[in-house]
């Protein structure tokens, strides 16, 4: 570090909290390949849009790498063979969701050859245009691997279009227990750096900020050089604080730049992809291989050989947990890390692209404290990376009063946790915003409905007025003319009595 | 406690921090110790007997509120709001008050003062200092009733069983003889009689008032070092942190200090000030009480401003020699309006709300 930088580094945030990081001893652990499973459960849906829609029929046999269902939609991604074999079934599994509901994923039955299908490698990304580049990367389905899931060719074309000059890479992962992209930097920094530079050459970014967190000095080193030799990518070690991987306080860290509210980052000029998605990117462009595998943690408590497991998409947690040895029944699995993590209903899922970690608690990790009364301690409203006041909007959430949680910033959170880690009262604050998030969209969704059915009922009430009019009028109007007929017939009658009469007058 | 909450299936975060409330409550109790045994020596045997008799009656009036709602009183007893409660009250009375004087005191701070706002973390008003002004509105005489201290083992201290009839009311003789006026209370007869403070030091039956804390005052009066050591304490553990007990302690020396240098035979000098009266003890431990102070830093800077100055302005011109618990109260009940505008400004928006104007659209 040089004395000017070391001056000028990053200052200690005020915001977030310092949770003990738990990363080891998992992290110094070798990367293990999972043996390949007999069986891989791929969901269609593993990102955020459309699902996938299939394109392959029971008893098809694919090779890995091969298409299995195409993106749908504007916003969606396809899905690829995670191994050679043969599609066994098109059907619902459980979702690695806490609602434990079923979703719709394509089961491989694994030939153990593991042979790839066709790839078409690209020897220089840097001549092909940049739609190419984004092109390419849809096809081989990459999605954001820090956990948004968002199509990352979509996230391209936005950069693109709005002339975003810096690229920030993640690689802060900031979430306790998890280790996948620290291994990841560490055991393929070239790969990171490269896949960066296509993602810089695809958005037009001028430079790269890439953030990692002080505690991974390996990781740090490994990428300082593997990106020595391109002037435009610089490694910055941002302090190790929890959220620094959330995109906003990264952002603000690296480049001091305060992303607008209701805005994306590339409006203010910046674009922001995790190290795994710019690893993705390079193998999807330089050897044309589709994401159907990744780097993920498997720790905590309960797990007898905790770890970095390079595993297939479709593999269940269950094959996982079996590979890594487990201490009795876990107490609570989670999908992701523990500050924003979901909780798994049981091991029978399939592991996702976006899976950065799972963790099986033992009891004594699992333990809730008793939540006891706010005391306005206003721990936190300090911890908050946002600035909320979570006691202010918990307190409303209580009271019913959904519209002055907003006031108070619901509508800003980023569910990070930092307020429920640190509530001394250990209050789930972030399970009442959750919840009132779920009233208003629910509130939202009724008053769209109602407004549909009134514009129904209106669109309705003002046909059968029209017709009612149109009625009037069709009946006035035979009124009329019949009135003129009768008119008429009179004038006719009157005519013939007046013709007539002299004839009678003639005719005595 | 959260009635409305919300059922949902386990959320994240998965994790939570070693801290809680009872943790915090009983870090500042022990921070108070030193200051309470300092007392006890100075004050004797009916310091110590005052001490825990409103100390069980302040968990007396809790439990018996949580009794008669109906819910298990030991959880909630054990969360020490309630034994903090009752000692900073202890702290505040004169040493050797009656016994009744502690045990209405402290029924009073836990059932009126706090539980009928609707328990912890409900309450506007410090209960502590809700019920020491109450006391002292009501009982002025014994309220205001102070002793010179009479060390332990100083031949003329009482011993146990004496004390004990000092406490609960059994020898006035005794107590008539040990009367002394503390320094603030001093000050202001004096200047009340037309004497000035140069004049109204000088003469030998003046209360002293020394470093050592050796003088009368109630017992978080004494120790004023003592209790400002535990205050360093809190704020090397961050229980508590600097900006209430520093703007209060500014706002106290800085009016002090100008007034007393263009007028020291009217105003007290900035020792006398911070040290003496309930000055240390409000700025850590009172005026820093998370429940009724702002919860932004900017809006403490403000509340901690507010209790000093106000402070000031009652020693200086008000009624009552000391007016530390009525400042604390008058700036609790402006609270919510300091909490509803020093908000935090939310990240990508502006004070008023705003979502930001996006800056930096093209090079620069
Ligand atoms: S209020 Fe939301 S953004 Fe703020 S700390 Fe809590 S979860 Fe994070
Ligand atoms: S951290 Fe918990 S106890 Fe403290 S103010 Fe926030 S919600 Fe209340």
């Amino acid at each position: 570090m040089g004395l000017l930088e070391r001056f000028f580094a990053p200052r200690h945030p005020a915001w977030g909290v310092h949770p003990d990081d738990r990363k080891r001893p998992a992290a110094d652990a070798p990367l293990r390949r999972l043996p390949l499973p007999e069986r891989l459960y791929v969901p269609l849906q593993q990102h955020v849009g459309g699902a996938a829609r299939p394109v392959v029929l029971a008893g098809q046999k694919v090779r890995k790498g091969d298409l299995l269902a195409e993106a749908q939609g504007n916003i969606s991604a396809p899905v690829h063979a995670p191994t050679s074999g043969r599609v066994l079934a098109i059907g619902e599994v459980t979702a690695p969701h806490p609602s434990g509901l079923a979703q719709i994923a394509i089961t491989l039955a694994s030939d153990g050859e593991d042979r790839w299908g066709e790839r078409d490698p690209v020897a220089d990304p840097f001549a092909l245009a940049p739609e190419e580049i984004a092109r390419r990367t849809a096809a081989a389905g990459v999605v954001g691997l820090g956990g948004a899931t968002f199509p990352a060719a979509v996230k391209f074309n936005l950069g693109r279009r709005l002339k975003v000059r810096t690229l920030i890479v993640n690689g802060g992962e900031c979430e306790p227990y998890l280790s996948a992209d620290d291994m990841l930097m560490r055991e393929r920094a070239a790969e990171v750096v490269d896949g960066l530079r296509i993602v810089m050459h695809a958005i037009g970014a001028g430079n790269a900020l890439v953030g990692i967190e002080a505690n991974k000095p390996q990781a740090i080193a490994a990428m300082r050089a593997a990106a020595a030799p391109c002037g435009d990518v610089a490694i910055r070690v941002v302090p190790a604080r929890y959220p620094m991987g959330s995109d906003r306080q990264l952002i603000e860290t690296l480049t001091g730049l305060e992303v607008p509210a209701d805005a994306r980052a590339a409006e203010v000029g910046v674009l922001v992809h995790n190290v795994s998605t710019c690893a993705a990117v390079h193998r999807a462009l330089r050897r044309g291989e589709a994401l159907v595998e990744r780097i993920l943690t498997v720790n905590g408590g309960a797990v007898r050989a905790p770890g970095n497991l390079l595993a297939p998409v479709g593999a269940r947690v269950a094959d996982l947990l079996a590979f890594t040895g487990l201490h009795g029944e876990p107490a609570r699995l989670i999908l992701g890390g523990p500050m924003m993590g979901s909780v798994l209903p049981h091991a029978n899922v399939p592991l996702v692209k976006g899976a950065s970690g799972i963790l099986a608690f033992d009891a004594a990790e699992a333990a809730v404290p008793a939540a006891g009364p706010c005391i306005r301690c206003g721990s936190c409203t300090r911890a908050c990376p946002m600035g909320l006041l979570p006691l202010e909007m918990a307190a409303r959430i209580r009271a019913g009063e959904l519209a002055a949680a907003v006031d108070f910033g619901l509508s800003d959170c980023i569910s990070c946790g930092c307020c429920a880690w640190v509530c001394p009262a250990h209050i789930p604050l972030v399970q009442y915003f959750s919840h009132a998030r779920g009233e208003l969209a629910a509130g939202e969704r009724a008053r769209l409905r109602n407004a549909a059915t009134r514009r129904l009922v209106e669109q309705r009430s003002e046909r059968l007025a029209r017709e009612a009019r149109e009625k009037a009028a069709a009946a006035a109007k035979r009124k009329a003319e019949r009135d003129a007929a009768k008119a008429r017939a009179a004038a006719v009658t009157r005519a013939a009595d007046a013709a007539a009469a002299p004839l009678a007058e003639a005719t005595p | 406690m959260n009635p409305a909450s919300p059922a949902l299936p386990i959320a994240a975060p998965h994790a939570a921090t070693g801290a809680g409330v009872a943790r915090s409550m009983l870090w500042v109790c022990a921070a108070l110790a030193p200051a309470t045994l300092f007392g006890f020596w100075l004050y004797g045997w009916p310091a110590l007997h005052l001490w825990w008799i409103t100390i069980a009656f302040a968990l007396l009036g809790e439990a018996l509120c949580l009794r008669l709602m109906g819910r298990a009183a030991l959880p909630v007893l054990g969360d020490g709001s309630a034994l903090l409660t009752g000692w900073l009250l202890a702290l505040s009375l004169p040493p050797w008050a009656p016994w009744w004087i502690g045990a209405g005191g402290g029924l009073f701070a836990t059932v009126i003062a706090k539980q009928v706002f609707g328990g912890l973390g409900q309450n506007l008003f410090n209960p502590a200092m809700v019920a020491r002004v109450a006391l002292l509105i009501s009982f002025p005489v014994p309220m205001t009733l102070w002793t010179v201290p009479l060390p332990l083992g100083a031949t003329a201290a009482p011993g146990f069983i004496d004390g004990l009839r000092i406490t609960l009311g059994g020898l006035p003789a005794a107590l008539d003889a040990m009367a002394s006026a503390s320094v603030l209370g001093h000050a202001k007869t004096e200047l009340a009689r037309g004497v000035d403070l140069l004049h109204a030091f000088a003469v030998p039956s003046a209360p002293t008032f020394g470093l050592d804390g050796v003088r009368a005052g109630s017992l978080g009066e004494a120790a004023s070092l003592l209790i400002a050591a535990g205050g360093a304490l809190l704020l090397a553990l961050r229980i508590i942190s600097w900006h209430i007990p520093a703007a209060m302690l500014a706002a106290i020396a800085l009016p002090a200090a100008i007034l007393h240098a263009v007028d020291p035979a009217r105003y007290l000098d900035v020792g006398t000030h911070l040290l003496a009266g309930g000055t240390m003890l409000g700025a850590f431990f009172i005026a820093t009480d998370y429940v009724t102070s702002p919860n932004t830093r900017g809006g403490q800077l403000l509340f901690g401003a507010g209790v000093g100055a106000l402070s000031f302005v009652i020693r200086s011109w008000g009624g009552y020699p000391e007016g530390v618990a009525f400042a604390v109260l008058l700036m609790n009940a402006l609270v919510p309006v300091i909490d509803r505008y020093f908000k935090p400004r939310i990240h990508g928006r502006d004070r008023r709300g705003r979502p930001l104007d996006i800056a930096g659209g093209d090079g620069s």
